[in-house]
């Protein structure tokens, strides 16, 4: 599903350019779930974003669904930001001015699905996460845990291929971590691609595979 | 519910978000429209005004009237009386190319001398002018019934006359006094015609009190011989009315004797220079306007354009969440640019109809034939350049709020979250 080979990428820093991923080989099949881990500046989150197509790359390559991703037009990446990639944030980043249902639908909203259709996926998906009876609360009226299963129902709206997280629970309590991942734990068994980058052991135990990054390069990989 | 109404509910939300910011912001666009509109009505009333006054005499119109000489000349004293004659008509004519209208002119007692009048068995003092039918040409006018001296009236020595509205109405009040008759010293005329003024004010009154007779009747019956009181000629299109009027004085001071240099012993006039003057003033006012009323309008697009760059910063994370999501930047330019257009449209929209408004009720409390407003109001074709301004305007408003929107970085803005 996804595949990087010498994947370089480095960012203007002081005059100078800080190389933050140095030659990435990666190979994530169809359905499997990966937990990246690492310590602060090892580059987890820049490869995640790579990965979600939020920022490019300088060298090597990053094959997608069997599609290269290099020096793609914006219009495609946003494309395929929508239709194929779904993002689980740490801080849920749900807009506070609309309800739960409509901030599921909102990627639906950029695949032009009309209104109607769009909210009843959203309603479903919000079924699927147990949140059925939330539709019309706001973010300001859910909790932690809510909030987090409406960003994840709104990454699985358009039947992404992957899914990316960003320390989906790191915003948790415990109880409430080990619930979302219970949710995610399903997302990878319906066959979605799962990749989380998270500092937390128990988290990657989860994962079919984790792999740990220092200083923009793998270092070990279990 | 169809895509293109589901992208206006969204810009609807976002507005309603800041309602107090949107309607100050909205306030300055609106005031700007208004103030432009108002201006532009306030000032094509203005210029009515004065055109009314003028009530369409031509603009190169010349009058040219004898005086006295100044200047001795070929054995003749200083002092000697100019008579113009009806053979220097023919002979302006012939020798003075690029005329339009010529018409000798003579009015009973003098200039602006008003005459006893007899009429209906009432008695008024109203100015009798001898007049020939191609005047109407030069100082338009409306009849109100019958008609004005005619060819006929001139070669036959008709004794009718065509009296303004208001010696009609003191005579006769709202009976036609066509076919009635009017005695003026002792002499009986007909009356034709009736007529009102085209034009307004002091000038558009006095020629409502005056009343016209053929000018070889008027020569005939008040026994003035082949006198002419003065020459009132208009040039045609091309013709410059300074170098009419110059050419006319030289030819009739050559017929009449008169010093070249003797200039008290012709008076004249041209309309042009006023008229230029006027039209230099008009065109300095529109262009004021213009300037005032862009700048105004264009303070309040700043207005919307500094409201819109707060909102994009203020929605940096949302923005680069709408891009994570599959938002593409020309999707976020079209979202800010439809705000911005709502935003400007709306108010400049109500700005438009309530300065129109404002003026119809402006015209109907002064009047629509206030001498000094002249029926104010605005010309469809500056509604239609506004109406497009405003489109220009908001998309101005949005230009760069929109690119800085589409220049956020999804990995800034959601690290910002």
């Amino acid at each position: 599903m996804i595949k990087l080979s010498g994947l370089r990428k480095s960012y203007a820093s002081g005059g100078g350019r800080l190389e933050v991923l140095k030659g990435l080989d990666l190979h994530i099949r169809p359905g499997e779930s990966v937990a990246i881990m690492g310590s602060s500046g090892s580059g987890k989150s820049t490869l995640l974003n790579v990965l979600g197509l939020l920022d490019g790359f300088d060298e090597g390559s990053y094959l997608l669904a069997d599609q290269d991703m290099k020096d793609l037009p914006e219009v495609d990446s946003a494309g395929i930001r929508s239709r194929t990639l779904g993002f689980v944030f740490q801080s849920f980043n749900l807009l506070e001015t609309k309800d739960a249902i409509e901030n599921v639908a909102l990627p639906l909203y950029y695949q032009q699905v009309r209104r109607a259709e769009r909210m009843a996926q959203a309603r479903a998906m919000l079924e699927r996460v147990g949140l059925g009876d939330r539709g019309d609360h706001r973010p300001s009226q859910l909790s932690g845990g809510q909030k987090q299963r409406v960003a994840i129902a709104r990454a699985l709206v358009s039947n992404p291929k992957v899914i990316l997280a960003d320390e989906p629970t790191g915003a948790l309590d415990t109880a409430t971590s080990h619930e979302i991942m219970d949710l995610l734990d399903e997302v990878q068994q319906s066959g979605i691609t799962l990749v989380v980058v998270t500092h937390e052991p128990d988290i990657a135990e989860r994962m079919q595979r984790t792999i740990y990054l220092r200083d923009g390069r793998i270092v070990d990989e279990l | 519910m169809s895509m293109a109404l589901d992208t206006w509910l969204e810009v609807w939300e976002v507005v309603r978000r800041n309602r107090l910011r949107t309607l100050l912001t909205m306030g300055g666009v609106f005031w700007g429209m208004f103030m432009l509109l108002l201006m532009a009505g306030f000032g094509k009333g203005l210029e009515r005004g004065v055109a009314n006054s003028l009530g369409g005499r031509s603009s190169n119109a010349v009058f040219v009237w004898s005086q006295s000489t100044s200047l001795a000349y070929r054995g003749m004293r200083p002092g000697r009386e100019v008579d113009f004659k009806n053979a220097d008509l023919p002979a302006i004519r012939n020798e003075v190319s690029g005329i339009e209208v010529l018409v000798p002119r003579m009015q009973l007692g003098g200039f602006r001398n008003r005459t006893e009048i007899v009429g209906n068995g009432k008695t008024g003092a109203f100015q009798v002018m001898g007049d020939a039918p191609d005047l109407k040409r030069i100082q338009p006018m409306s009849m109100r019934s019958g008609r004005f001296i005619n060819p006929l009236d001139m070669e036959q020595e008709r004794k009718v006359a065509v009296i303004g509205a208001q010696v009609a109405k003191e005579f006769w009040g709202e009976v036609d006094p066509v076919g009635d008759s009017i005695q003026c010293n002792g002499v009986w005329f007909r009356v034709v015609g009736v007529f009102d003024s085209r034009q307004s004010g002091d000038t558009g009154e006095r020629a409502e009190s005056t009343i016209h007779i053929p000018f070889a009747t008027f020569q005939r019956a008040f026994n003035i011989g082949d006198s002419v009181g003065w020459i009132a000629l208009t040039g045609q299109p091309d013709a410059s009315a300074v170098a009419l009027e110059e050419e006319v004085r030289q030819l009739l001071a050559k017929r009449h004797r008169i010093h070249p240099d003797d200039e008290p012993a012709i008076g004249s006039y041209n309309a042009e220079e006023e008229w230029r003057q006027l039209q230099a003033t008009f065109a300095g006012i529109r262009l004021f306007v213009v300037i005032v009323g862009s700048f105004t309008l264009l303070s309040g697009v700043v207005g919307v354009s500094n409201i819109l760059l707060v909102t994009v910063r203020e929605r940096t994370s949302e923005i680069g969440l709408r891009r994570a999501l599959g938002a593409t930047q020309g999707q976020v330019i079209r979202m800010i640019l439809r705000e911005a257009m709502v935003l400007v449209g709306v108010a400049g929209y109500a700005g438009l109809v309530i300065g129109v408004a404002f003026l119809e009720l402006s015209r109907w409390l002064v009047g629509a034939d206030n001498p000094t407003l002249g029926n104010p109001q605005v010309e469809l074709n500056l509604v239609l350049i506004s109406g497009i301004c405003l489109l220009f305007a908001g998309a101005l408003a949005a230009w760069v709020p929109a690119r800085r929107a589409a220049a956020i970085s999804p990995v800034e803005a959601l690290r910002a979250e």
